[in-house]
């Protein structure tokens, strides 16, 4: 019993601690998906969805 | 024409929701008959009707129908299925002048209590459940359910996925609504404010609300357009998280397989903090995401401009999703949540004001090169002021939610007035704007039978939202001040009952400006019905016509 609460504790102790800094690496590749320059054209292109739909 | 004679059988679908259905109705009578209290009896009777209703529309239609279900694509253009969405249109009109409707009477009930007669099924806190299900959930949920249905097969080009699926959707859903609707009028809640329905109508809205997320996804998988179009993002953002606010916060045991009464999983401290993840998840994905994607989609159909930014659209919608599901503790500053708690909700909602701020430009700009179409197209008019609204009301909630701020503003009318200028400013026009596009889009009309009674319907709407807001504004504000003031001896300077009669004249303005918003209301429904009935129709149908369903 002991054994299976120092694990839970291991491993709510390293999701508490590391959510952070994952979620925040996640949102800033995301921010560097949405301005890569190589992306610029495929987003202007998406912009205009809705006006050439038939 | 004449094509070789397929032989008619009925889908699986088809024959599984008639045999469900036909299960069903068997044991919502026998639930009926066993029934421990009268308002579960009066439910399942309504379920059991309901149930036999379903089945013989089933087999009434699958008895009418030709033997082959209607294409995917006529001439190779996608054969759009434009039949569920007409129905959540026209629910949605419905439901909203009933909501504005009770929202009236509560209005009236608080500054004239005698109008609630000593009726019990007309008391105010029966009715008041009524009128927050009635405008959030019946009048915003069809209309993002029907906006959502549309803008999906439109943006990917294909046909909505499923044969009687849709309709499963949106005539659930609108069952739902009826049962938690004449629950409230019979004193049937489980107490949770937004959440009142009790266990078995959670249960129903589960299932409708998966079939829900899984007409959508099939759409999204067979798209024909390779992109997603960010509005489905903001769909799909809003389906998913009130599946799962919905299960999180709804864990009910009840006392009785044959009665209305549960109790909630959750306790004390707990119960609360679940019950207020859920409420303000509830504003940011119901009324928040689900409605900016009505933004994205309509706002540049509309002024026929491309979005402002699509990049600034990737950001903000991950920004959203990132911060909103935080932000629920700022509902229990200075109550037994712990004090750590109450500073995370705090901060996470001050930083919402970005994302927010972003989707508001986004949409605003998207008007850059079409400004001029303001002065002569009152839709476009519509969106846009529902815009600016979103952006006054995303300021000011931050601005409450700071612990000082909301020391003041909580439990007080300021309060009914930011959510009311999200609620008829933003969701509400928004909401208008969108039913003045789709309206002639689905019925294949040229435009509206009337701009000027949108125009009048604009100003007046207007008008009453301005009393409506600012009357809370002073009412609030005047409130939390004489709570909190104190006489030179230490004693507290005025008593409860001085603070509402002080309240009273703000009422009157508060119910003036809610009656105008529901006249504006009746004029769309008028000229929504004669845009249907009298139109012209489009010369060139932009969508083939198919079998009535």
């Amino acid at each position: 019993m002991k054994a299976i609460l120092s694990v839970h504790n291991l491993a709510s102790d390293f999701v508490t601690t590391f959510w952070t800094p994952a979620f925040v690496a996640i949102f800033l590749a995301i921010v560097a998906y949405a301005f890569w320059p190589r992306n610029k054209a495929a987003f202007d292109e998406a912009a205009r969805l809705p006006l050439r739909e038939e | 024409m004449s094509q070789p004679s397929i032989s008619k059988s009925m889908t699986i679908g088809e024959s599984g929701l008639a045999a469900v259905f036909a299960v069903t109705a068997f044991l919502c009578v026998i639930a009926a008959a066993k029934a421990l209290d009268a308002p579960f009896a009066f439910h399942a009777s309504l379920a059991a009707a309901a149930s036999l209703a379903s089945v013989f529309v089933i087999l009434n239609n699958y008895f009418g129908r030709p033997a082959a279900l209607p294409p995917q694509e006529i001439n190779g253009r996608p054969n759009y299925n434009m039949g569920p969405i007409k129905f959540t249109a026209f629910m949605a009109v419905f439901w909203g002048i009933a909501g504005f409707l009770v929202g009236l009477i509560i209005a009236s009930q608080l500054a004239w209590p005698a109008l609630n007669f000593d009726l019990q099924w007309i008391q105010f806190g029966r009715l008041r459940p009524l009128h927050t299900s009635a405008v959030i959930f019946a009048f915003g949920g069809n209309v993002l359910i029907g906006t959502s249905l549309y803008v999906v097969q439109k943006s990917c080009r294909a046909r909505l996925a499923g044969y009687l699926a849709p309709w499963f959707v949106v005539v659930g859903y609108n069952f739902f609504i009826v049962i938690a609707g004449t629950g409230y009028l019979l004193g049937v809640t489980q107490s949770k404010e937004y959440a009142e329905p009790e266990w078995y109508a959670d249960l129903w809205l589960t299932i409708v609300w998966v079939a829900y997320l899984l007409v959508f996804l099939a759409t999204v998988i067979k798209r024909k357009e390779p992109h997603i179009f960010v509005a489905n993002w903001f769909y799909l953002a809003f389906i998913v998280t009130i599946a799962v606010l919905h299960l999180g916060n709804n864990p009910a045991l009840p006392v009785s397989l044959f009665g209305s009464k549960s109790y909630i999983a959750w306790g004390g401290i707990q119960d609360a903090m679940f019950q207020w993840w859920y409420g303000h998840n509830a504003v940011g994905f119901f009324l928040t995401a689900g409605f900016l994607a009505i933004m994205y989609y309509f706002v540049p159909k509309r002024a026929e401009r491309p979005v402002y930014s699509y990049r600034l659209s990737i950001v903000h919608f991950w920004a959203l999703i990132f911060l909103y599901i935080w932000a629920g503790p700022h509902h229990l500053h200075y109550t037994a949540l712990p004090d750590w708690t109450q500073t995370l909700g705090m901060t996470f909602s001050v930083m919402l004001w970005m994302p927010s701020w972003g989707g508001m430009i986004n949409g605003l700009m998207t008007l850059s090169g079409a400004w001029d179409k303001l002065r002569t197209d009152p839709v476009l008019r519509m969106l846009v002021v529902s815009v600016a609204f979103y952006g006054m009301s995303t300021f000011e909630g931050p601005m409450m939610s700071i612990k000082v701020v909301n020391s003041l503003s909580h439990y007080t009318d300021w309060t009914i007035g930011h959510v009311h200028s999200g609620a008829l400013g933003w969701v509400g026009f928004v909401s208008f704007g969108a039913l003045y596009c789709l309206v002639p889009w689905v019925w294949n009309r040229k435009g509206l039978y009337s701009l000027k009674l949108v125009n009048w319907h604009f100003w007046i709407a207007t008008l009453g939202i301005v009393l409506y807001i600012s009357a809370m504004w002073v009412s609030g504000i005047l409130q939390g001040l004489m709570w909190r003031a104190y006489t030179s001896l230490g004693f507290l300077e005025y008593s409860f009952i001085e603070t509402v009669e002080a309240m009273h004249p703000f009422y009157i303005i508060r119910a003036a400006g809610g009656a105008l918003f529901l006249i504006g209301s009746l004029i769309m429904a008028y000229n929504l019905w004669m845009t249907v009935r009298v139109g012209e129709a489009e010369v060139q149908a932009p969508v083939a016509l198919q079998p009535a369903e």
